[in-house]
């Protein structure tokens, strides 16, 4: 049997966007897949929704499909994103305004809803997972809440033929299992084969981690043109094995190295990787080299779904104010370490010293703490100071501190930058599967 | 000897929890790894940034040990005040730790 083409167009909402029109015009490809919410990107879309109801969808969006979208339906290219965050349908309406644009004929979206669970967590009171408060201690400062959907909720827009489908929360690697299971008629509890197509879903959702990106260290891995590293693709077999490349004359490589680092990106227990599908065991995966920029992956397997949904819930936490100022040349450490010991005295006398706060020297410190070569003397150091506050005008005094320096610092201070943001964090709780209906709507061009 | 001859790692994050992967370039070498990088030795490498216990997950046939660090990411990637609020630079670290030191 032919192999199923799966492309992969972006590992993150930012992400760039030639290789993935270079897949789409030339990867022969069956389905391209858009991975674009991180853990907070839906509360921040939300945001932008509470002050403009056509907004809340990925800011790329229109951009991304502007690249391929003539040359998916030239092709008969199914596109399956996330991208529709915070609002799904503004997204799918997005999407057929570029189809006219394009003066494309004819276009089928379906937009996927129902990961939308805040009136429930509202109603309702859960624990907050790894953490001894329940949704309630977030009262009046929830902005989302959004359980993670599986391929089944993905299934009938498949099934209705549609050529673009947008979602918003979905399991990133279930993005990728939902055409699979689609094509090759896996039963929902096949858990084995379900297990395989996560373990495609995986290598593939973070886009370029798989084919070179993020691995060079020269003189240790090198990666050839890393300026043009090529976006991967996956050619599925109907078991569910697959190789996994990148297309030829692209920048980067695909190798044992480069999917081993992927397959094991942020898993915990290999055995037991939890899905909205299926709990899949990458325990028994093994890699293959089988050509120039080819890798065979099989062997994984699966156990039951889990009972319950994860769910993640944005809330507001406060502010955080920084301020940054370098010192370089001989003793720079030194003035830097004074410039803090300054710092510290200075938030005492504003009786700020008990805020939560991190001061420490870029260069020296800042990035794994005071035991691992902090001991070795830079030539330039870079002296910040970062505070939670409760309140805007707290954050500012943090970073006015430091730019103070300037005058009331040690020598030779300079390149003063100071920043003030407002939190958005994320707590994460489990949801009733009945409690989540996935729904599925056809919008038509 | 640096484990960074021999093999290279690669971060993550997962709420306050960092993720940390050693792959060996030769796979020959994972035995080497596999003595030299007990959960212990690579807890203590972390001390003052990783807080709590480390867990290991051998895989020997991918040639790479997998870690689970707890309590390392500040809180979370989303609240923390650190730079690097992922961890991302977490994994250069263990490359520099002494490949002999940990060999029985």
């Amino acid at each position: 049997m032919k192999p199923f083409r799966i492309g992969s167009g972006a590992g993150y909402s930012g992400d760039r966007i030639d290789p993935a029109q270079a897949l789409a015009e030339r990867g022969k490809l069956d389905v391209l897949v858009f991975e674009c919410l991180a853990e907070r990107t839906i509360a921040l879309a939300q945001l932008r929704r509470s002050l403009d109801a056509r907004a809340g969808y990925d800011p790329l969006l229109k951009q991304r499909m502007r690249a391929v979208l003539a040359a998916c339906v030239q092709q008969g290219v199914t596109i399956i994103t996330n991208m529709g965050a915070a609002n799904p349908q503004a997204a799918g309406e997005a999407v057929l305004e570029v189809a006219r644009e394009l003066g494309l004929p004819r276009l089928r979206v379906a937009v996927v809803t129902g990961d939308d669970v805040l009136a429930w967590m509202q109603a309702n009171d859960v624990p907050l997972i790894d953490s001894d408060q329940s949704v309630r201690a977030l009262d009046g400062r929830l902005i989302s809440a959004n359980a993670y959907l599986g391929a089944d909720a993905l299934l009938p827009a498949l099934q209705a033929g549609a050529d673009v489908v947008i979602t918003g929360r979905v399991a990133d690697p279930a993005l990728f299992l939902a055409p699979l299971m689609h094509r090759f008629g896996w039963a929902a509890d096949n858990w084995p084969r379900l297990g395989q197509g996560i373990v495609v879903g995986h290598l593939l959702e973070c886009a370029a981690q798989v084919s070179g990106g993020y691995i060079a260290d020269p003189g240790f891995l090198d990666v050839p043109r890393l300026e043009a590293v090529g976006f991967p693709l996956a050619e599925v077999q109907a078991d569910g094995s697959c190789v996994i490349t990148k297309l030829a004359g692209t920048g980067g490589r695909v190798d044992r190295l480069t999917c081993t680092a992927q397959l094991l990106y942020e898993l915990e227990d290999p055995g037991r990787y939890l899905q909205p599908d299926v709990t899949a065991d990458f325990s028994g995966v093994h890699l293959t080299e089988v050509g120039p920029d080819r890798v065979q992956v099989g062997g994984a397997s699966g156990q039951p779904r889990p009972d319950q949904l994860k769910v993640t819930l944005g809330y507001r936490e406060g502010f955080i104010g920084e301020g940054q100022i370098s010192y370089a040349g001989p003793g720079a450490r030194a003035r830097g370490e004074l410039a803090l010991a300054v710092l510290e005295r200075r938030l005492q006398g504003l009786g700020l010293a008990a805020l939560e706060h991190r001061a420490e020297l870029i260069g020296v410190n800042a990035m794994h703490g005071a035991g691992l070569g902090a001991d070795r003397e830079p030539y330039e150091v870079r002296v910040r100071l970062a505070a939670r506050t409760p309140t805007r005008s707290l954050a500012e005094q943090v970073g006015q501190e430091v730019e103070a320096l300037y005058l009331n610092g040690p020598a030779g201070g300079g390149g003063v930058t100071l920043s003030v943001r407002e939190v958005i964090a994320v707590a994460s709780a489990l949801i009733p599967r009945d409690a989540v209906r996935p729904d599925c709507r056809i919008l038509e061009l | 000897m640096k484990i960074r001859d021999i093999a290279l790692a690669r971060s993550g994050d997962k709420g306050n929890r960092a993720t940390l992967s050693v792959i060996a370039y030769d796979p020959a070498d994972y035995a080497r790894l596999e003595r030299a990088l007990t959960a212990e030795r690579v807890q203590a490498h972390y001390q003052g940034v990783v807080h709590g216990p480390v867990q290991r997950f051998p895989l020997p046939h991918l040639g790479a040990l997998h870690f689970v660090m707890n309590d390392a990411l500040g809180g979370g990637v989303t609240r923390s005040l650190a730079l690097d609020a992922h961890g991302k630079t977490l994994s250069a670290a263990i490359l520099d730790l002494s490949l002999d030191a940990g060999e029985i």
